[in-house]
């Protein structure tokens, strides 16, 4: 399926959308997919925002941003998050602030469709006012611990080197939740570095059945200026430059139209 | 800064240096980025070259041959001797108290040594929105020991936090126990003009040395309460060469490399 068709048919306006990959494997050109296409009044979560959000929030497509950690991996800022926050650009943002526990184990509560999981942390913090944490007390030992609701998200969308023909999906380096955020979804779509006739096994190899699989896309390189274990490295360069393109409006837009709303549907097949 | 091979040390090499030998071998570190990062692989490269570096994107002893960039270089996965996913670092490895020392950073510290890493100014209308909280919240409350690492300013060391991301010491004395936290707390903070330690008896952070060239007087001047010193108030000796030149030359690999 075309990357472009899957996100018309599974990604709509208002929906919650996990697009996951820990600083790994970032679906990239999904993201610019759901840009181009000008979805709305999106829930995006993530652990670590990293730059695709900055630019879907800079985009307008975003309204709500569940998330631990929104900095520039290594370098900084995500300025289009912070404008969007500190004065409301292009629209307002709403937070909803986990720690990188909490958010972990809110998308293992909903693989497991569990209401909520439970953990130590977040007491005594801010955090914990937030919304996102409540708690409560162990039936075997009476110990607090802290809980967090579950996460399903409507889509997940992840980045992976490997699908068969079938479409089994496999994926290795740095595992970050991407297992978890696809069971935890409704509906998932894949994108691929290749279609292979035979998935070997490899250590630390995640494999992910088509049956638990919306859609697969083979769209090589998707997940570049992060980086796909064995095809790619982590564009270092670009997440600087980056900080650069990011901190100033026009220049983002400017970015961004030559980038991706000008660029050609990415019309991958599989 | 001065970056001259024989340079003196900038504030922030002295500070990395300083955390560095704070680091005993065979000891298993939580690393972040910046400084921390910095820190403990120049242990590795010097006193602790067993020390066990883990880092939250799922790498476990990792030996990384050059500086990481971000936690999620591959050089980190190559070189980890077991690579797991984010749900089990927090909840197998960091959350049941696996770390003997985690490295946390900060952008305020208050007295008690809790930690503000997501906005200056009010919630809702922030002068800044930082990055929020990571990993450092349950490192924070599991890790054996936390080493708190930040450059030191009135901006920075501040009598109230605009937001309490992780906990230090609470309130005081007490207030991890209260809070279900098993491990000690930040028994040490490192930064660019000394070394702060705990009271014994309320856990309010006291100066208990400086760096080298540092008057009393500076460090008060970048403290945003009345300062306790210890008694006798240690010097930090500067770096050596051999210190300063690895951290320069792992320094400056990364800058090649990017």
């Amino acid at each position: 399926m075309s990357l472009a068709d899957a996100v018309a048919e599974h990604v709509h306006d208002g929906d919650t959308v996990a697009l996951e990959g820990f600083t790994h494997l970032i679906p990239f050109a999904a993201g610019h997919e759901i840009i181009r296409q000008g979805r709305r009044n999106l829930t995006v979560v993530r652990m670590t925002p990293d730059v695709i959000y900055d630019q879907m929030v800079g985009m307008g497509a975003v309204e709500r941003m569940v998330f631990s950690y929104g900095g520039n991996p290594g370098v900084g800022s995500l300025h289009r998050m912070r404008d969007a926050v500190e004065n409301g650009w292009p629209q307002a943002l709403e937070l909803v602030e986990h720690s990188h526990a909490g958010l972990a184990n809110a998308y293992v509560a909903g693989a497991s469709r569990l209401p909520f999981a439970a953990l130590r942390g977040y007491a005594g913090t801010d955090l914990e006012h937030g919304g996102a944490v409540a708690f409560v007390e162990c039936p075997f030992t009476g110990q607090r611990l802290s809980a967090v609701r579950a996460i399903n998200p409507d889509v997940t969308v992840i980045h992976a080197q490997h699908a068969d023909r079938e479409g089994n999906v496999m994926l290795w380096g740095i595992a970050g939740v991407q297992k978890e955020a696809v069971l935890a979804a409704e509906r998932a779509i894949v994108t691929v570095e290749d279609v292979v006739d035979e998935l070997e096994p490899r250590p630390h190899a995640i494999v992910l059945p088509s049956w638990v699989i919306t859609a697969v896309c083979h769209v090589p390189n998707g997940a570049w200026p992060s980086y796909a274990h064995d095809y790619s490295k982590r564009d270092n360069r670009f997440y600087a430059e980056w900080d650069e393109i990011a901190r100033d409006r026009d220049r983002f837009r400017a970015w961004m139209d030559e980038h991706v709303m000008a660029a050609e549907r990415v019309e991958g097949t599989a | 800064m001065s970056e001259s091979r024989n340079g003196a040390a900038t504030p922030e090499e002295r500070m990395t240096v300083a955390a560095a030998r704070e680091v005993k071998d065979r000891q298993v570190l939580l690393v972040g980025v910046g400084p921390p990062n910095a820190a403990a692989n120049l242990a590795r490269r010097l006193q602790a070259p067993d020390a066990v570096l883990i880092y939250e994107s799922g790498a476990i002893e990792a030996k990384p041959a050059r500086l990481p960039l971000s936690i999620g270089d591959d050089d980190l996965a190559e070189t980890a001797a077991e690579l797991v996913s984010v749900p089990e670092m927090f909840n197998y490895w960091i959350g049941a108290g696996r770390i003997d020392i985690g490295f946390l950073g900060a952008a305020q510290l208050d007295r008690h040594a809790n930690i503000n890493t997501t906005v200056i100014g009010s919630y809702e209308h922030p002068k800044v929105r930082l990055p929020g909280a990571g990993g450092a919240p349950e490192i924070a409350a599991n890790s054996r020991e936390v080493i708190v690492l930040l450059r030191q300013s009135k901006r920075s060391f501040v009598e109230k936090l605009d937001f309490t991301t992780s906990i230090g010491y609470g309130d005081g004395a007490g207030a991890r126990e209260r809070l279900g936290f098993r491990g000690a707390g930040p028994t040490v903070v490192i930064t660019d003009l000394g070394i702060l330690k705990p009271s014994p008896d309320d856990a309010e952070l006291e100066l208990a040395a400086i760096h080298d060239g540092v008057t009393l007087g500076e460090v008060r001047e970048a403290t945003g309460w009345a300062l306790r010193v210890r008694e006798p108030l240690e010097t930090i000796p500067p770096p050596t060469e051999r210190e300063l030149e690895t951290l320069r030359e792992m320094r400056a690999a990364v800058r090649s490399a990017a």
